[in-house]
């Protein structure tokens, strides 16, 4: 925090160095159960910046960065007031220096597999990187290889989802082109939020991903293993004493999210089938037209006419169709798995909470008994916990206006491709009336001259 | 006059292509008066009524009356504005009047009465005969009904269609005094007999074939148009589903809350508004339905045209085997007159006296046989021409009115889509706020 700290630190004196979790330092202490090693002179307002940070896989990193600890600042202001600063646009322009892309698939046979890749371009200016520009293939094992070590290695944020797995061969077609066109989709949106994210997007695992060509997969994965077995069992079964109402507030808005999610899921999937079975009528409906014509004379034109009308809606309502099952459907499914990586990270902050509660507990009866100080490690667990919380808060409010933005965005492109739809029938419509019309007053004519 | 010329033309051949065109329509209606009736009345069928009464077998049942309203045109173009004439009728006594002039014109193309029950219905559609609605479609359909006959060239002057309009009391009386039924059945029983016409006029060959058209593509179309109805009112309904969801959801945001609050309720609004869209559809359905119903009629014109040309072919063809047998007695007693000898040996027995008898009586079958052909190829040269002209009326009606009932569609079409653009950028705009 040599950088970043003086400056970060300064609005957030009461809480603990959110930053420290952020860029944290999962040395490999003896101590199982500290995961989150902070140093506890953060408590005592000195600001932890001297600690050596080590990374997971024992690289020593350089502790932060200025991009980070501007976002930080953006993150807590969020928190505390939504006036306008300066440094929040700042923060926010200055956290897009890392462009990620996702798209070109290529199907890929061998003996033993058949997979596609991805391919994956970065576009920076970060120091962090050796070069501004890289290019490589990825497939989705790879995908999941990152999200996972960033979850382990960063547990205290909210990760963002990837798309579903599918292991179950022969439920999904995943050679299909529309399938791998959805995943690629979505693994683009996983990467651009990795990237965009203002603590994630410095992750050295992220740097691997977009700039080796080969994935060291191994690589520290032991002891991160470890590390998230012991949260687990340290807070197995425990009840909560005190779970600040904010988090269960959480909770329950995340579980009705999910269930309205799930109710505007079946809703655009019956206006799908709907819609499907409208076009179906449709067609058969202008065809009729197109029969009818072929036994009149007078009116063989104007039926015509009705019959390409007809089959210009057909085409506007399949590309409504096709649209909206592109672009809703995927959001909603998005956001499903968010509300589950949001639940997960909850969890882990009451586990967290849990583990320090546990602590303090043992530590207040035993004090009473030879009346030792409150040990090191419960302090440890104190500050653990505070950063979690803070984390986790930023977070929160990241992903609301996230999920504020893409709502917006969708349910207005949504109402575009209807407004879209009926105007393209609309014309159609106009100017079949105009033909006819025309046609009539030639007739009158013809018939007022005879 | 049209129908000497026709005369000339031979009816038994009947194939010989008429050359009409509308001019010689108020030549051959069979009245000769140029004005029709909907020239000096105003027709309306202006409101209904449910009523309960008893029925033939002494039941309570409800029925529905019409209230037909006249008004003298002279009075209007005066500028004055008289109390109409008014009398209530029926259904059943719109049928019975239709009957008649089918019977009593079998030449004319005869508008269809509106369909009796609802058929063609989507499903949320009532179709029960006492709905308001149901009501409502059939008394406008009665009115154009008595708009079409009071406009019509020859049936306007129709006797009983005026007692219809203007004579409450007496009016069945006179109808069935015309003795319309037992034609009917009698035609009917005809008509149902196989019967295979040697020479139809191949103009009314080919207009069977269009009525057999016409049907079957305004059937198939009001089916489709039904089922097409049908899944467009599912589209709307299912988003009304997001207006419950908004507006559930809305309960849970903060920023987002009102735009989602009021996005939901124009959801709602745009679900409701499928119901009077599709309302204002079953107009388009009407219309077209009284095509599908013309078609029927358009096919009794040309089964009397058939008809007719089978009694005169019949005819005909009895006349040919009299004249056949009168010449091969005739022959044959020549025959025997110049071998006298021989036949009266041979055919001793035969009297001169029974042979005369029979030829005489041959001769006057032939004579009788002769004026029924006559007949007969007067009644079909007349049937003929004056169903001719009036399938040609039909048929520009028909072109001129279904090509307004499409661009009544293409309309209605249009303002669904504004609707559907207003509504929905309307939504756009609560969530631009969002």
């Amino acid at each position: 925090m040599s950088v970043g700290a003086p400056r970060g630190l300064q609005p957030v004196t009461e809480t603990t160095h959110p930053l420290s979790a952020a860029q944290e330092t999962l040395s490999p202490v003896p101590d199982v159960t500290a995961s989150c090693h902070i140093p506890n002179s953060s408590n005592s307002g000195g600001g932890g910046g001297d600690k050596e940070a080590v990374l997971t896989n024992g690289t020593p990193i350089e502790t932060s960065s200025p991009a980070s600890a501007s976002s930080l600042l953006n993150r807590l202001q969020l928190d505390d007031d939504l006036e306008a600063d300066p440094l929040d646009l700042y923060a926010s322009t200055e956290t897009r220096d890392l462009f990620v892309t996702v798209d070109d698939p290529k199907k890929h046979v061998s003996t033993m597999e058949t997979y596609i890749t991805y391919r994956v371009s970065t576009k920076t200016t970060r120091i962090e990187f050796d070069l501004p520009e890289y290019s490589l293939r990825r497939r989705y094992q790879d995908f999941d290889w990152l999200r996972m070590k960033l979850e382990d290695s960063q547990p205290t944020h909210l990760i963002p989802p990837l798309p579903e797995k599918f292991v179950m061969k022969g439920v999904v077609d995943r050679f299909s082109e529309e399938f791998v066109e959805t995943r690629m989709k979505a693994l683009d949106k996983f990467l651009k939020r990795v990237a965009d994210h203002p603590v994630l997007s410095f992750n050295p695992h992220l740097n691997a991903f977009l700039t080796s060509k080969d994935l060291n997969k191994r690589q520290g994965l032991a002891l991160l293993t470890k590390v998230g077995e012991s949260v687990k069992q340290a807070a197995g079964g425990y009840k909560l004493r005190a779970r600040p109402a904010e988090y269960s507030a959480m909770g329950e808005y995340l579980d009705t999210f999910n269930q309205k999610l799930g109710t505007m899921d079946r809703i655009a999937q019956r206006i799908l089938k709907e819609q499907t079975e409208y076009l179906v009528e449709l067609r058969e409906y202008g065809s009729v037209y197109s029969g009818w014509a072929g036994s009149e004379d007078a009116l063989q034109s104007p039926l015509e006419g009705v019959a390409g009308c007809v089959s210009t809606c057909c085409a506007a309502m399949e590309d409504l169709s096709e649209g909206m099952s592109q672009e809703l459907l995927p959001v909603l499914r998005e956001y499903v798995l968010y509300i589950e990586s949001m639940k997960n990270v909850l969890k882990k902050r009451d586990q967290s909470q849990a583990e320090y509660e546990g602590r303090l507990e043992a530590a207040v009866i035993r004090r009473q008994e030879d009346k030792t100080p409150v040990p090191v490690e419960v302090e440890k667990c104190q500050d653990r916990v505070e950063c979690f919380n803070a984390d986790l808060k930023a977070d929160w409010e990241r992903w609301q206006s996230n999920k504020r933005q893409d709502f917006r965005q969708l349910l207005t492109s949504m109402a575009d491709k209807n407004i879209n739809y009926y105007e393209k029938c609309q014309s159609a419509w106009e100017s079949l009336v105009s033909q006819l019309q025309d046609d009539q007053a030639e007739n009158t004519n013809e018939t007022n001259c005879d | 006059m049209a129908e000497d010329r026709r005369d000339r033309s031979g009816c038994t051949s009947g194939s010989e292509p008429i050359e009409d065109d509308l001019d010689d329509n108020e030549n051959t209606t069979m009245v000769g008066s140029a004005s029709t009736l909907s020239s000096r009345l105003e027709v309306s069928v202006a409101e209904t009524e449910k009523r309960s009464g008893k029925n033939a077998m002494n039941m309570q049942e409800m029925f529905t009356v019409y209230l037909v309203e006249t008004r003298p045109m002279e009075a209007l173009a005066e500028g004055r504005n008289p109390a109409p004439d008014s009398l209530w009728r029926r259904y059943s006594e719109f049928e019975v009047l239709r009957s008649y002039l089918l019977v009593t014109y079998p030449a004319i193309v005869v508008s269809p009465l509106p369909e009796k029950r609802a058929e063609f219905v989507w499903h949320k559609l009532s179709a029960d005969n006492m709905d308001p609605d149901f009501v409502e479609r059939r008394r406008v359909g009665l009115e154009n009904f008595l708009q079409r006959v009071t406009s019509h060239p020859v049936l306007s002057h129709d006797n009983i269609l005026y007692q219809f309009l203007t004579e409450e009391q007496g009016w069945k009386e006179a109808v069935y005094e015309t003795g319309f039924q037992d034609k009917a059945d009698s035609r009917l029983r005809a008509l149902s007999a196989t019967f295979r016409v040697r020479n139809p006029d191949k103009r009314f060959v080919e207009m069977k074939r269009y009525s057999d058209e016409l049907q079957t593509h305004t059937s198939q179309l009001l089916r489709a148009r039904a089922r097409v109805a049908d899944r467009l009112y599912g589209v709307y309904k299912v988003h009304g589903n997001y207006g419950r969801v908004f507006s559930e959801w809305s309960v849970l945001e903060k920023q987002m809350g009102d735009g989602l609050q009021s996005a939901g309720h124009h959801m709602d609004a745009y679900a409701a508004s499928i119901d009077d869209i599709l309302e204002e559809a079953e107009h388009y359905g009407d219309q077209l339905k009284e095509y599908l119903f013309y078609a029927e009629a358009l096919r009794a014109v040309c089964r009397k045209h058939e008809l007719s040309q089978y009694e005169l072919e019949v005819a005909s063809q009895d006349l040919v085997s009299k004249k056949q047998q009168r010449e091969e007695l005739a022959t044959g007693s020549v025959r025997t007159f110049s071998l006298k000898g021989m036949t009266s040996k041979l055919f001793g027995q035969e009297a001169p006296e029974p042979r005369e008898a029979r030829l005489h009586l041959l001769e006057e079958q032939i004579s009788e046989g002769e004026e029924a052909v006559k007949e007969r190829r007067a009644e079909c040269q007349v049937h003929v021409g004056s169903a001719w002209v009036d399938v040609l009326r039909f048929r520009q009606q028909k072109d001129r009115d279904i090509r307004e009932a499409l661009i009544g569609y293409a309309l209605m079409q249009i303002n669904l889509c504004k609707k559907g653009v207003q509504m929905w950028s309307n939504t756009k705009e609560c969530f631009l706020k969002m």
